[in-house]
């Protein structure tokens, strides 16, 4: 995503807004995550096996795993590149939160199963 | 008077730790919205900072242990497979549930959703607490970082309360039931 950039000066008093906006698309695609490994998991009976991390939890222990280590994944990457930046936050943000609401609707069972 | 053991772990996870975390939300939202909206002119002490981001970590451990108990001590009680000539299914709620075309919505739709949507309010919550620790009094100077916090706390509510009330009417009509039974309290006998 083109998110304008610059970078803070190292006496500024206010901290760099980089590591909050890479907390909050972390946590965007995080989210969205959860809900497109259960889709796959859903559609696909080889990913359903390969996500039974816990045979006693079933492939929901495979795929809450996979997306939360994705999601931690993304949020240390982003945090390392973008912590002494400024970006515009607002775009960022937009973003994350549409991933999010994303994330709400694909969990919801009758959207999910259009796919 | 007595509980099983099974009912006793889904009332700590629903009545306990998701219940409390729901009411921790609507703390933090009126907190936030206190502290950062237009019209809050009051400077907050370094302390009071320092206290929403402890308030919101501890939200954040409460919504991960919710959503792991859920998962991996009552998901698998209430999934288990029922051996073959089973009569009463009483013991085994996702089965029960879908034995009927009265109760199979609450499996297919209600747990189904429950189980992947719970898993957004830790994700969201977490996020909210490091960004509070993170900038504490310098969030004042972020209004758009601030923003996005209470958007993802708002939504972190909403999946919360959709997994809570799913939740409730799933033990209400195939109550996780079984093990150990603890006996609380000898009644009189008349």
């Amino acid at each position: 995503m083109n998110a304008h950039t610059t970078f803070a000066p190292p006496t500024s008093a206010i901290r760099p807004n980089g590591a909050g906006a890479a907390a909050i698309l972390a946590a965007g695609i995080g989210s969205f995550l959860i809900a497109v490994f259960a889709i796959l998991a859903d559609q696909s009976a080889t990913i359903k096996s390969a996500m039974i991390f816990s045979r006693a939890t079933g492939p929901l222990s495979g795929v809450t795993t996979s997306a939360i280590l994705a999601w931690l994944a993304v949020w240390v990457f982003l945090h390392a590149r973008w912590r002494n930046r400024n970006l515009a936050v607002a775009r960022v943000s937009a973003f994350a939160l549409v991933l999010l609401i994303l994330g709400l609707l694909l969990t919801f069972p009758p959207i999910a199963d259009l796919f | 008077m007595e509980i099983t053991t099974r009912s006793l772990w889904t009332m700590i996870h629903g009545m306990g730790f998701g219940a409390l975390y729901l009411m921790a939300c609507s703390g933090a939202l009126v907190e936030l919205y206190r502290r950062y909206c237009p019209q809050s002119h009051s400077a907050f002490a370094a302390r009071k900072e320092t206290f929403l981001g402890v308030y919101l970590a501890v939200m954040a451990v409460l919504a991960w242990i919710t959503v792991f108990t859920g998962a991996y001590v009552i998901y698998p009680w209430y999934r288990a497979v029922p051996p073959p000539g089973t009569a009463s299914l009483a013991a085994f709620p996702q089965r029960l549930l879908l034995s009927s075309p009265q109760t199979s919505a609450w499996h297919s739709i209600g747990m189904e959703w429950k189980e992947h949507v719970a898993w957004l309010a830790p994700i969201c919550i977490t996020m909210a607490a490091a960004v509070a620790i993170q900038y504490g009094r310098d969030l004042r100077n972020h209004p758009q970082l601030r923003n996005a916090v209470l958007g993802f706390v708002w939504i972190s509510l909403l999946s919360a309360s959709t997994a809570g009330f799913f939740g409730a009417m799933l033990n209400k009509n195939a109550p996780v039931e079984g093990g150990p039974v603890i006996h609380l309290v000898h009644g009189e006998s008349r």
